[in-house]
């Protein structure tokens, strides 16, 4: 198969991969009991719920209902929200997502640098303290979840030394930027030190890095150029992949800070049955972990010449 | 004449055959053994999960308080001799909770990897096996599944269940399945949600070391002396596939626990008053300012759990390495 025909037919493989992503979230979401309008304290009158349904088609056939979203989403008409119905379900993306996606920007270039620094370190100084060290930041990053980190630098940062507020968004050069995006931070910087150091210490004991050396170029330039160059491979696999979980699950981190993020949003149109707001929600996120696996598996040939002939 | 005299030499070859190749197994699992016990970290985290394991079996009938109870003179109290970890907002002993939340988050762990397999191998083991059509549906739902956004998938699916057997009013069959729900404390479909986007991995495991180990020899073998594919993929194949599989389970269950506490700290997982570690911490944060010490135990809790599992797997990887360069 020729280089073209595999970027098409990948392409391509997004559109029944969304599609069934959109079937399996229609079917659960309305076969789960329950509709937008019985919220809240009051009961909604018959009557009304009955006008209400009739005005966003929720009377319909569920068949016609399924093939109509599915007609408007494809024309970039996600539908008005339901629990707030003066405005569609692309304006509230269109307001929150970009929220999101500046606060995971932020935190994955903390990650990238704590990553590949830790993972640098621990593979040249390998079995030595730096490299425990660096090992058990990684492995600890990995096993706490981001509302405990959140609420600890909260604790810590906000509350007990005031350094910052302990809530609120205000763009990515404030202060309130600095805890969501360390806690959102925090495990992708541990996944890529882990495979930043594996990817180093393989690298490291491979034959032209020997060449390297014996032809006497310093130790740094060993690292630099030989090493780092050639252990980013497997790392950049792994960011682009760790870049879509940072996007689709950043609401603990928004929900805790008051990030007026998509997140954050997501969690409330559940519980309210604002089903445009879902079917969005997920059609976005699965799109964001589709192209992403996307990007990265055309990335790979481009980084490493002998992936190219494969 | 000559081709009967063929066949019944092989069948008669197979069982030996057989019999080596569990010996070579057994010898390997022996060696594997051998170098997870050399690995500290590894055998103490092993030993603090046996511990955790212990705790959650028998610790809530050791502790005199149970995980419910309130104690309303005691409301928020700081650790002391009678509640050694200190009192929640409603007086509960902080410590009964954690304990009970250990077992919450271990069975999570464990049943959802039950749920995994019970998915992933037989899915695995039909894809890489029969390969063609039966292969490429496979794969297409995997492909599907990969790209789906997973803690939004598992919270659909909660409020799914939620909302079916929520009301009590449930008949029939639903009310069996609500009486389960509500006897793992509403976490049915966490593990039926986790299981059901979890089974990716072992399910490419097993296909990928299916598809290379059939055909080897020993394969190529016991077909040629008639077995059939059920038998070979349960006496040659899938023994060999035991070693990743077990890595990939052990790996699998810290990422199982955070889901669970991750969904419980929203409100969706566990049915108060059942206490879940995350349940406890997200409880703890709109006191976290003046009583710290109710978010302290609960997420030191859960990172050290997650932690052992994440090193105990580390090691059996490493210790089991030989094994998955063979296969």
């Amino acid at each position: 198969m020729n280089r073209g025909t595999f970027v098409i037919r990948r392409v391509l493989l997004l559109i029944p991969t969304l599609l069934a992503i959109y079937t399996l979230t229609f079917l659960l979401i309305h076969s789960t009991p329950g509709g937008p309008w019985s919220q809240g304290d009051k009961p909604v009158p018959p009557l009304v719920m009955e006008r209400l349904n009739a005005a966003y088609g929720l009377d319909q056939p569920l068949w016609k209902q399924y093939l109509t979203y599915l007609g408007n989403a494809l024309q970039g008409d996600f539908g008005p929200s339901f629990s707030s119905r003066s405005r569609t379900v692309t304006d509230i993306i269109g307001d929150t997502l970009p929220v999101s996606l500046q606060l995971g920007f932020v935190a994955m270039v903390i990650a990238v640098l704590i990553g590949l620094t830790l993972g640098t370190l621990g593979a040249i100084r390998h079995n030595t303290t730096v490299d425990y060290v660096a090992s058990f930041i990684a492995i600890f990053g990995i096993s706490t979840p981001s509302y405990v980190v959140v609420s600890l630098l909260v604790l810590l940062l906000a509350s007990t030394f005031g350094l910052v507020p302990t809530g609120g968004w205000n763009g990515i050069f404030s202060k309130e930027i600095i805890i969501p995006s360390l806690a959102l931070a925090l495990y992708p910087a541990a996944v890529l030190a882990r495979y930043t150091r594996a990817s180093m210490l393989d690298v490291m004991t491979t034959d032209y890095v020997r060449t390297a050396r014996a032809k006497g170029l310093s130790e740094r330039s060993v690292i630099v150029r030989h090493g780092i160059r050639n252990a980013m491979l497997p790392v950049i696999t792994v960011a682009g992949i760790v870049f879509a979980d940072v996007i689709t699950g950043s609401f603990f981190v928004e929900s805790i800070y008051s990030v007026p993020g998509l997140g954050r949003y997501f969690v409330s149109s559940i519980s309210e049955r604002d089903y445009p707001v879902i079917l969005g929600t997920v059609l976005l996120f699965g799109a964001i972990i589709s192209v992403m696996n996307l990007i990265v598996d055309l990335l790979y040939p481009l980084l490493d010449p002998r992936m190219r002939s494969a | 004449m000559s081709a009967s005299i063929a066949v019944s030499e092989e069948s008669s070859k197979a069982p030996a055959l057989e019999s080596r190749e569990m010996q070579e197994i057994e010898s390997l699992w022996r060696s594997a053994f051998r170098r997870l016990a050399r690995n500290r970290v590894a055998v103490a985290s092993a030993i603090f999960l046996g511990l955790l394991i212990l705790i959650a079996i028998v610790g809530p009938y050791l502790l005199p308080y149970s995980y419910s109870e309130q104690h309303h003179d005691a409301v928020r109290q700081r650790p002391s001799w009678d509640h050694p970890m200190g009192t929640d907002q409603l007086g509960r002993d902080l410590m009964a909770r954690l304990v009970f939340g250990t077992r919450i988050s271990l069975t999570v762990g464990f049943v959802v990897q039950l749920v995994i397999l019970a998915i992933g191998v037989p899915m695995g083991a039909l894809a890489g096996y029969l390969g063609g059509w039966v292969d490429t549906i496979i794969m297409r739902a995997v492909d599907v599944l990969y790209a789906m956004p997973n803690l939004l998938f598992i919270i659909l699916i909660m409020t799914f269940i939620r909302g079916t057997l929520g009301d009590g009013d449930a008949t029939g069959v639903m009310a069996a399945i609500a009486s389960v729900d509500s006897k793992v404390g509403g976490l049915l479909g966490v593990y039926i949600g986790l299981g059901l986007i979890s089974w990716l991995t072992v399910a490419r495991i097993v296909r990928a070391n299916t598809m290379s180990l059939k055909e080897r020899e020993f394969v190529e073998a016991a077909r040629g002396s008639g077995a059939k594919g059920s038998r070979i993929m349960a006496r040659h194949i899938l023994p060999n596939t035991i070693a990743p599989i077990v890595v990939a389970s052990t790996l699998g269950i810290p990422g199982a626990i955070l889901y669970e506490s991750g969904i419980s700290f929203l409100g969706l997982g566990v049915i108060p008053p059942m206490p879940s570690w995350g349940l406890m911490i997200s409880e703890a944060i709109p006191n976290m300012r003046s009583h710290p010490h109710m978010l302290i135990f609960p997420a030191a809790a859960l990172s050290l759990t997650v932690l052992a599992f994440n090193f105990l797997g580390d090691g059996l990887r490493d210790a089991v390495d030989p094994w998955m360069k063979r296969g």
